[in-house]
């Protein structure tokens, strides 16, 4: 049945080469984010962008079953938390929010600038999911109004 | 350098996070229980850092005027107050009050983003982030204005979307100049440049464009359009909150706080003040009298109550100050408790069309006489507390000698007066109507917020002066002394 | 100064189509428009002709650092700007969806059951 749905196979094609290639881009982005151009929003809208790709090649069925509605929502808070512990962990080490508590190490390595990594991480999480989701609900907030009754207050 | 500062912000993002997330196990408990808890834990934190004098936090550790700093003092101080206490009689009633609605999670989790949102812009000390919080705030009004997802909700939520957004991006533009203008966006810092490079242009174009934003945001006369569609839309709590907070703090708080802090007060724009004060007073006064609607009713006497405190801030005497930062207070008091009470009776009565409507004193006593309290208090009678703001903006007209502004007062006085009447004698007093036959007093969670209200409005009124020496004068203080401001964020840099 | 000029003729198209036009995607973009030109105005103010990264490094000095490097402050602003407008847009486009259910219309005329 999955087969019948979606695009063509050229689309499916195209975007099954693609779509390894974008996430591991915007992987790169992510975890460079502190030294070179990037961060947590560009890199989040990229690995956003793979699934809507996927969604708009091989149809909304497919992509559902692995990453639903609800998933993308809980990444999305879970990533949410995190930056926000990571403010009060500063708030309790160093006295004011979003306080640097880990070590600055040196100068354009991978592992420096501390806690900045960890919050593109959580950044990450919560932009990347967070476009999918608006991405979803307003593909199906269509489909949702008409199942509704048209006048439902009182 | 005040740790406690930040939790204004961040426990109710945290609140409004963990809603969503424990709200996919427990939809129904959970998401009320939690909001009342953090609501208290703002109050409790208010309680702990009242009256400490100028307080100071620097994000991340970064000192002004480079890094992010949170202000808050006697002013800031105040308006938190307001927020909070509202939100927190708001969520309250909002526990029996969401019950009409299905989905609880979002209203609540968004009810308490926008709380965080006004929080930020009661302490933000530098003017982007003044911006980011009230879009944070901004946007979940919009959601929840248009909350009950019918044809006028949304329809309302759309015209104010409209309008905000462009408040919102002539703020961004005022933002903008200024940068470009004094190269600083921290308020302390802009206010000292501007202070010792006085005569720049550019700031003209910027007061503008601040002017026009802000006044969008609180609904001044010329550009009010969006508050009658937009009250009446919202579930009654939000309107509460819309009337009583936000356009206080994104309008009125927002723009006294950028033009007497930041680029300093002028003659012009003082006139400008009056002026739009008059107008929305008058307006707003006038439409007020052939509304049907009740909620509509509370919305255009909203629009005539900020007239009130434009004309007091534009007089720019500490007298007048002192007024209009009273009247903010009462008029966050006694607004909250009219357009909640609103909410109790359409709960019962299923309409809000004061046609259909009358007898309610006979079928919802407590409701009925918190709305009376409110009435009477917003027509200015003397024990309750819209008295003695309304006198003492009458006594700064008649003191810098502007007649015509204190005839403007006077006038929209006895007209406030008479609007409430009529709603007294249509929906409270009379005989019984047939929509109102099977009314019964609401639940004790919507009652006791009610009474809560008019308890204030009363004690206000009469301990006015333990009030306004205690809160108003330090407030205002405040808001006059622009070197003093300088001094406690910058210090001796 | 052209750049300036050019940029508040595109914040004059977006107030254009946000008062003047009665179909509401049209309303949406002229928001789009509007907000894109107050970002492209904070860009304007940090930029700088063959400037470099703001970034100091051992081996130089303070003036040309000065001279050459841009102003990093209105591209972090416009970041958060630009995220603040995304919200905003999905909030936007969801309510016109929501609206066309109701009334069967995108024309802002013809949705008039408030008076305003």
């Amino acid at each position: 049945m999955d087969k019948h749905t979606g695009m063509t196979p050229i689309v499916k094609m195209i975007t099954e080469v693609l779509c390894g290639l974008m996430l591991v881009f915007g992987a790169f982005i992510v975890l460079y984010g502190h030294i070179t151009p990037g961060g947590g929003f560009p890199g989040g809208v990229m690995i956003a962008l793979v699934y809507i790709l996927i969604t708009l090649a091989y149809g909304r069925v497919i992509v559902e079953r692995k990453v639903s509605g609800i998933i993308a929502s809980v990444v999305d808070d879970i990533g949410a938390l995190i930056f926000w512990s990571v403010g009060m962990i500063g708030l309790f080490v160093g006295g004011s929010y979003l306080f640097n508590f880990l070590g600055k190490g040196s100068p354009f390595h991978i592992l420096s600038a501390g806690t900045i990594i960890i919050n593109n991480i959580a950044i990450t999480l919560k932009v990347g999911m967070c476009l999918y989701a608006i991405f979803l609900a307003l593909a199906i907030l269509q489909r949702v109004v008409i199942d509704e009754p048209k006048e439902e207050e009182e | 350098m005040d740790v406690r500062l930040p939790l204004f912000v961040v426990t109710p993002i945290f609140g409004a996070i963990i809603i969503l997330l424990v709200g996919k196990w427990d939809k129904k408990i959970f998401p009320r229980v939690w909001s009342i808890i953090t609501m208290a834990f703002l109050l409790l934190l208010i309680f702990l850092t009242w009256n400490k004098g100028t307080l100071l936090h620097f994000m991340g550790g970064w000192e002004p005027p480079y890094g992010i700093v949170l202000v808050e003092d006697s002013l800031s101080l105040l308006i938190l107050l307001i927020i909070n206490v509202v939100g927190f009689l708001s969520i309250v009633f909002s526990y029996s009050y969401i019950l009409r609605y299905e989905d609880y999670l979002r209203f609540f989790s968004m009810f308490l983003l926008m709380i965080a949102g006004m929080n930020g812009v009661a302490i933000a000390g530098d003017l982007f982030n003044l911006y980011v919080f009230l879009e944070i705030a901004s946007i979940a009004s919009y959601a929840l204005v248009g909350y009950g997802v019918g044809p006028e909700e949304l329809e309302a939520s759309f015209k104010y979307l409209i309008l905000g957004v462009l408040a919102s991006t002539l703020i961004l533009f005022g933002i903008a100049i200024i940068y470009a203008a004094t190269g600083s966006v921290s308020m302390a810092d802009v206010a000292r440049f501007l202070i010792n490079n006085p005569g720049n242009r550019a700031v003209l174009l910027a007061s503008g464009f601040f002017l026009m934003g802000f006044s969008l945001k609180a609904g001044l006369v010329p550009f009010h359009a969006w508050l009658p569609d937009a009250h009446p839309a919202a579930p009654a709590p939000i309107s509460a909150m819309l009337s009583g907070v936000l356009i206080k703090v994104l309008g009125i708080y927002a723009m006294i706080r950028v033009f007497y802090h930041v680029i300093g007060i002028t003659p012009m724009v003082s006139q400008i003040f009056i002026g739009m004060g008059g107008l929305s007073m008058v307006v707003g006064a006038l439409m007020g009298f052939g509304q049907d609607d009740m909620k509509r009713l509370f919305a255009f006497s909203s629009i005539s109550q900020m007239g009130y405190v434009m004309i007091g801030i534009g007089l720019g005497t500490p007298l007048g100050i002192f007024g209009a930062l009273f009247h903010l207070l009462n008029h966050a008091g006694y607004k909250s408790l009219l357009f909640l009470s609103s909410g109790a009776i359409e709960r019962e009565t299923r309409t809000r069309k004061l046609s259909e409507l009358g007898g309610l004193r006979e079928k919802m006593p407590v409701t009925s006489a918190a709305s009376v309290v409110g009435s009477l208090s917003i027509s200015g009678v003397p024990p309750f507390n819209g008295f003695w703001s309304k006198l003492i903006i009458l006594l700064a007209a008649f003191q810098s000698r502007n007649f015509l502004v204190a005839g403007i007062v006077v006038f929209t006085a006895f007209l406030t007066l008479t609007y409430y009447l009529r709603f007294q004698k249509n929906a409270i007093f009379g005989s019984v109507s047939e929509k109102v036959k099977g009314a019964h007093e609401a639940p004790i969670p919507m009652v006791m917020p009610l009474v809560i209200f008019a308890i204030f409005c009363l004690l206000i009124g009469v301990f006015n002066h333990t009030i306004i020496s205690g809160i108003i004068i330090p407030a205002g203080q405040i808001l006059l002394d622009r070197a003093g401001y300088i001094m406690s964020v910058l210090g001796g840099v | 100064m052209t750049l300036y000029f050019l940029d508040f003729v595109l914040f004059a198209i977006g107030i254009y189509a946000l008062v003047a036009k009665r179909h509401i995607v049209k309303k949406i973009l002229g928001v789009a428009i509007m907000e894109y030109s107050v970002n492209l105005f904070l860009i304007l103010i940090g930029f700088k002709k063959a400037g470099v990264a703001p970034i100091l490094t051992k081996d130089m000095d303070l003036v040309t650092f000065i001279k050459t490097a841009v102003d990093p402050l209105p591209q972090a602003l416009v970041l958060t700007s630009i995220v603040i407008g995304l919200g905003t847009l999905a909030l936007m486009v969801s309510i016109a969806i929501r609206l066309y259910e109701r009334y069967g219309t995108f024309d802002m005329h013809e949705i008039n059951r408030l008076r305003g």
